[in-house]
């Protein structure tokens, strides 16, 4: 197996008497599609914000890709290569998808213009190659605020897909869309991905895209993993199944 | 709408006013100065932070010149007006470094604050400042020639036009430039940008810079056409007025800033005129009826006009 490319060590986090991450060590290695697995209020989201830099932890460590990110800020770590879509898409609502994409192009540039038009900056193949990448090519000229939920999910995916991360971190990727949809979206998601080559890991309720999409699944209790491995293990775990996937037989 | 005719258009109907009416020059250059000042409330507030106290640059420039051309009276204006922009635009590159790590509320009123606490200072500084009497500006040399009071006019004006449109060409630039489409960014997601590994603090900074050379070049400008500096040019009152003009001409284009200038001037002088002792009131129902029939300014209205007409 390749080098871990995030690993945290003894992570600790407790927001008053809820302890929210609790002693985790964790390791992902490049190339894994890792599902985690929890019921609200586990502390899933909690680790993803750890780890991208939104909250710091009380102790513990974190590196990526080789180098210690505790405590540094969102951006610095975005830089680093780390990218993250969100539960509730993060957008520019006022601009069109095609303009979120080259504000991400320019982000990752590092540098912004202040004279040189922002479509001229950047590389228009690049982004029309990831707008059909996410099959939001027909929708370039809408307004991000006005796209439907999968769409703005995609979207979110796309522009951090823009940035060219090593690993990419999704928040429940399908909450907020029909059961119709969902697979659809995890399928055009997970094939921008492995396309990009890009590692990835995605909270996620729906047993089925866990089963279909991940190579591992990891799953959350009380701020702990209870179970890390291969999704058939996990998921047929008398535990796992009846504290996180509410099977009342176990 | 054609835009580059448009300006043109308005720049020529600018100069045969000042041509035709020669006691208008003045009126019209400070209007200019109004307009180029709003432009520069107006590029924060795209990114949804208006400021209570963006006059205070006007203020720090026009002081700055006055300064300049007491201590060393033979000058020449065009100099004057350099000197006095670059220096209240690194004021305004200074204070910004504070003011970008607020948002909302907070950063309008540490705006206003910052204004009032120099308003104060020059006000009783009077050893140094002439209190709120101000400094006399006299005319300066233009391009090394001295001119008579009416060649001096319609020179600032000519001058005033070049840099409003020198400076509109900028703002139009600067809106569709990625520093530009940040700024508008972040009015609408800040997490995203810090997500892009940008810095929304350095984005709103660039933005407020922009926005304070803007309005110090409008204070230099004013100094010299108006011949008299005083505090009250940095008062919130008139911070309040380049708010009204912003919002009443719309962020969406340069053009916006500089008609509601023109139509705030005339709002006030017809009403100075023949309601003299309710001009506020007739200013207020005017910002009413605008923010009730075109809540994006009148040059936002415009814009969707020109997109519903594209698409139809």
């Amino acid at each position: 197996m390749s080098n871990p490319i995030l690993i945290a060590k003894d992570i600790n986090l407790s927001f008053g008497g809820v302890v929210a991450a609790d002693h985790i060590d964790f390791e992902l290695h490049a190339g894994e599609r890792l599902a985690v697995i929890g019921q609200n209020g586990a502390g899933k989201t909690t680790f993803i914000n750890i780890c991208t830099g939104y909250l710091k932890p009380e102790s513990g460590h974190i590196f990526f890709d080789g180098k210690e990110i505790t405590g540094k800020t969102p951006r610095s770590i975005v830089r680093m290569g780390l990218g993250r879509s969100f539960q509730l898409p993060q957008l520019f609502v006022e601009h069109t998808v095609q303009e979120c994409l080259e504000i991400s192009a320019a982000a990752r540039a590092g540098k912004l213009s202040i004279l040189k038009s922002l479509s001229h900056s950047v590389n228009s193949a690049e982004i029309t190659e990831t707008m059909e990448l996410v099959g939001l090519r027909e929708h370039a000229h809408e307004r991000a605020g006005t796209l439907p939920e999968g769409h703005k999910k995609l979207l979110d995916v796309a522009m951090t897909l823009m940035l060219r991360p090593k690993l990419i971190i999704m928040d429940e990727p399908t909450s907020g869309v029909s059961s119709e949809d969902k697979h659809a979206l995890m399928a055009l998601v997970m094939q921008a991905l492995e396309q990009r080559g890009v590692t990835s890991w995605f909270v996620e309720h729906d047993v089925d895209i866990v089963e279909k999409y991940a190579t591992r699944v990891a799953a959350w209790i009380s701020g702990k993993i209870a179970a890390d491995g291969a999704p058939n293990t996990v998921l047929s775990d008398p535990q796992i199944r009846k504290e996180v996937l509410g099977d009342m037989s176990c | 709408m054609n835009y580059a005719r448009t300006v043109i258009a308005l720049a020529c109907i600018v100069l045969g006013l000042g041509v035709i009416f020669p006691w208008a020059k003045t009126i019209i250059i400070l209007g200019l100065c109004y307009g180029l000042a709003s432009l520069g409330v107006a590029l924060p507030a795209r990114s949804g932070q208006v400021s209570f106290g963006h006059a205070m640059f006007s203020c720090v420039a026009a002081y700055c010149v006055a300064f300049i051309a007491k201590a060393y009276p033979t000058t020449d204006g065009l100099l004057l007006i350099l000197f006095g922009t670059l220096l209240s635009t690194l004021f305004a590159a200074f204070i910004g470094l504070f003011m970008v790590r607020y948002r909302g509320i907070f950063y309008g009123m540490l705006n206003l604050a910052i204004s009032m606490v120099i308003v104060a200072l020059l006000g009783k500084l009077y050893s140094l400042t002439g209190g709120t009497d101000g400094i006399r500006v006299d005319r300066p040399t233009m391009l090394g020639v001295m001119t008579q009071r009416s060649e001096f006019e319609t020179i600032l004006l000519s001058f005033t036009l070049v840099v409003c449109i020198a400076a509109g060409w900028f703002y139009q630039r600067f809106i569709k430039s990625g520093s530009g489409e940040a700024l508008l960014g972040l009015k609408s997601n800040e997490t995203r940008l810090e997500y892009l590994g940008l810095s929304a603090q350095r984005v709103l900074w660039v933005g407020y810079v922009i926005s304070g050379l803007f309005v110090s070049l409008s204070g230099s400008i004013f100094a010299l056409a108006q011949g008299l500096v005083t505090p009250e040019m940095g008062s919130w009152t008139r911070s309040g007025e380049l708010v009204f003009i912003t919002v009443l001409g719309g962020v969406s284009h340069a053009l916006g800033p500089f008609v509601g200038a023109a139509i705030f001037e005339a709002v006030k002088l017809t009403a100075a005129a023949y309601m003299a002792g309710v001009w506020q009131l007739l200013l207020g129902c005017t910002l009413l009826v605008v923010i009730v029939v075109a809540p994006q300014g009148i040059m936002g209205a415009v814009a969707k006009r020109n997109k519903q007409q594209a698409n139809s």
